[in-house]
């Protein structure tokens, strides 16, 4: 008798099916897949399930308590909705790859030890592109090419953490991480560059923008999540969470201010987010905790609900835009109201979810008395509402009319985006529901009439003002630098660097040295064996240096996957052998 | 019911909508002052009416960090990278 099947077993191996099913089974075979993994993790009981002895490991692949079931139970529904919003699409690679992308995300969630972590954490990485590669335009092979070298990089950053740890402490255990060493801050900054931390956020808001419709709301909901997940079990309290988040609230809603493209102005608001949740890791409360799971449950439902609002927008029109976009609401009234629900519900507007989720970690902030977190994470509420709940849909549905007639988009995207604001509405209106599912037993009122007129002030004068400047706030033709430029431009900027000053001083040197030598024949006889044997040796092996440390920049540029298996394999023998001494 | 008919409807409607968008304003600024205060964790907290002007300057500090940092330092033409 089975007792426990870990529910990645239906989203992997039963994704590996679906191509040899067709037409209305697939459809439902598709639908069937996430419902079992959510019906899975609901009948789940709490404890330590599915240990394998590997190699003299202990891997544990189902940790079941109140943390991974919170956040299991939130994955499963985004597949479930996500799927559905998919269903339309006829690209059975697309459906494997969201499906085994969730299902790595389970496989991270009920990890008990960072081994199995690491492996489903690569194994997101290398499925989450095929999302983006699938929508086979340049830019987004370019975008997923960059998107999966970031990735690869966090990914032996955060094995070297895990090795030094096994090395030093003799064990891979994946909960509270002690101490300062190497290992803490390798494997925190493995987590933070998934959670997209600033400086290392940039391939989110490079990448999503330029996946395909549906891929876009896969992304959404899974890799910051579960980065978020593996910080709240292994960092809490840790105080430079604290800053790194409230910063990166604030980064993401300056920047979201400056785009253009919604899907990236979108992916700005997921930093934003995260970095509320972020935030309140650092603060480590069981309030702050219970506030970093509720949000990170209210966020994957109302954030995949903005994407699949933008999705249905773009794939009826063709534009992605604010610039190009206006003037929808006549066409697509019912994805107006759908996106609302989501956007209302970011905002925290009284009787929507981010009303009873987000506040919690700004009440936390309160009780431990830090008042300029407290400050700063209300005013990234007010942006967030600013960009989401006014400016797109301002630019996208009313403002000027920009000419294109869309119909409302498919039926299934419709009913995904449907479950999706029902929960929104649900969770707003009857937080008990989630509140029983928080890791830790703490009294929390929202309903409370200060936080009601405090919320609504905020918002509604917010609210005014864009009213006011709504003629100059519209979104310009224009795309705005971030810490991507740094790969994208300043490798190619190196290598001209060299090519137009390095080479021609190496030239220049050349010339007097010749002349210097032309006068006397005997010394320019010893001294062409000089040049031919020493010098130019030398200039040589520095030249064919050069050259092959520009080739190897310039492989990263255009995302060579043999350097990441070289780099890969490197590091892997390194440590090993650091291992045996 | 048609949601399409609504919207319309609403838009047709600015006049009225702003003007109960500002009677709400004041109504939720006013409410504030009567309003029992139990849990003050900031001086703030006391002040009737503070996140009403604190949500305003917030915006306004937005708009005017973002959009002076995209004009003189960090907006490009849209073709930049693909040259």
């Amino acid at each position: 008798m089975i007792d426990w099947v870990h529910p990645s077993v239906f989203l992997i191996l039963g994704a590996l099916f679906i191509p040899f099913i067709r037409g209305r089974a697939q459809q439902i075979y598709i639908v069937l897949l996430p419902a079992l993994a959510l019906v899975t993790v609901m009948l789940m009981s709490p404890g330590v399930h599915g240990v394998v002895n590997f190699l003299g490991f202990e891997l544990i692949f189902g940790r079941a308590d109140k943390l991974s079931l919170a956040f299991a139970y939130v994955f499963s529904i985004a597949a479930l909705v996500g799927a559905t919003y998919a269903l339309h699409v006829k690209d059975n690679g697309q459906h494997i790859a969201a499906f085994v992308y969730a299902g790595s995300s389970l496989g991270v969630t009920f990890a008990g030890d960072l081994l199995t972590l690491f492996v489903f954490w690569e194994l997101m990485a290398f499925a989450s592109v095929w999302l983006i590669w699938s929508r086979r335009v340049k830019a987004s092979i370019e975008a997923g090419y960059r998107y999966l070298l970031v990735h690869a990089v966090g990914g032996v950053v955060l094995l070297a953490g895990i090795v030094i740890l096994y090395v030093t402490t003799g064990s891979t255990r994946f909960d509270v991480m002690q101490g300062n060493g190497a290992a803490f801050y390798l494997i925190l900054a493995g987590f933070m560059l998934n959670a997209a931390v600033p400086p290392l956020h940039a391939w989110l808001t490079d990448a999503y923008p330029e996946a395909t419709v549906t891929g876009a709301v896969f992304l959404s909901a899974f890799t910051t999540k579960t980065a978020v997940y593996a910080l709240i079990r292994a960092y809490p309290g840790t105080e430079l969470l604290i800053w790194m988040g409230t910063f990166m609230a604030l980064y993401g809603v300056v920047f979201a201010m400056l785009s253009n493209d919604i899907r990236r102005l979108l992916g700005y608001h997921i930093i934003s987010q995260v970095g509320f949740m972020v935030t309140a890791v650092g603060m480590g409360s069981a309030l702050a905790i219970n506030g970093a799971v509720a949000h990170a449950f209210a966020h994957i439902l109302y954030k995949g609900l903005l994407f699949m609002g933008a999705g249905a927008v773009i794939q009826m029109t063709g534009q992605s835009k604010l610039s190009e976009l206006g003037g929808l609401y006549r066409w697509m009234p019912v994805t107006f109201v759908l996106y609302m629900v989501g956007a209302l519900s970011i905002s925290a507007f009284p009787l929507f979810s981010g009303f009873v989720s987000k506040s919690m970690e700004i009440s936390a902030a309160a009780e431990m008395h830090l008042p300029k977190v407290w400050l700063l994470l209300t005013l990234a509420s007010v942006g967030t509402f600013l960009c989401l709940g006014l400016k797109i849909p301002y630019y996208t549905f009313f403002g000027k009319d920009c000419g294109a007639r869309p119909a409302e988009p498919p039926r299934n995207m419709l009913v995904a985006m449907g479950m999706a604001a029902f929960l929104c509405i649900f969770i707003g209106v009857y937080p008990a529901w989630l509140y029983d599912k928080l890791p830790n037993v703490v009294e929390y009122h929202s309903y409370t009439p200060t936080h009601i007129i405090w919320a609504l002030q905020i918002l509604l004068f917010t609210a005014m003002g864009f009213f006011m400047l709504r003629k100059k706030l519209g979104g310009l033709r224009k795309i705005t630098l971030d810490i991507d430029w740094f790969y994208r431009k300043g490798a190619g900027l190196f290598m001209q660097f060299v090519y137009h000053v390095v080479s021609p001083i190496e030239n220049w040197f050349i010339q007097v040295y010749r002349h210097v030598f032309r006068g006397n024949l005997i010394l320019g006889i010893k001294g062409l064996w000089l040049d031919k044997h020493v010098i130019d040796g030398a200039v040589n092996a520095i030249a064919a240096a050069v050259v092959r440390g520009g080739s190897t920049l310039r492989q990263m540029q255009t995302g060579q996957l043999r350097q990441y298996a070289l780099v890969m394999v490197g590091s892997l023998l390194i440590l090993s052998l650091y291992s045996l001494f | 019911m048609d949601i399409g008919k609504i919207l319309e409807n609403l838009v047709n409607n600015a006049k009225t909508l702003k003007r109960i968008g500002f009677a709400v304003l004041a109504l939720i600024v006013v409410i504030d002052f009567f309003l029992p205060r139990h849990h003050s964790h900031f001086f703030w907290d006391d002040i009737p009416g503070f996140s009403a002007l604190y949500g305003l300057l917030s915006f306004i500090l937005i708009v005017v960090v973002s959009k002076t940092l995209g004009h003189y330092w960090l907006g490009r033409p849209e073709d930049y990278y693909n040259d």
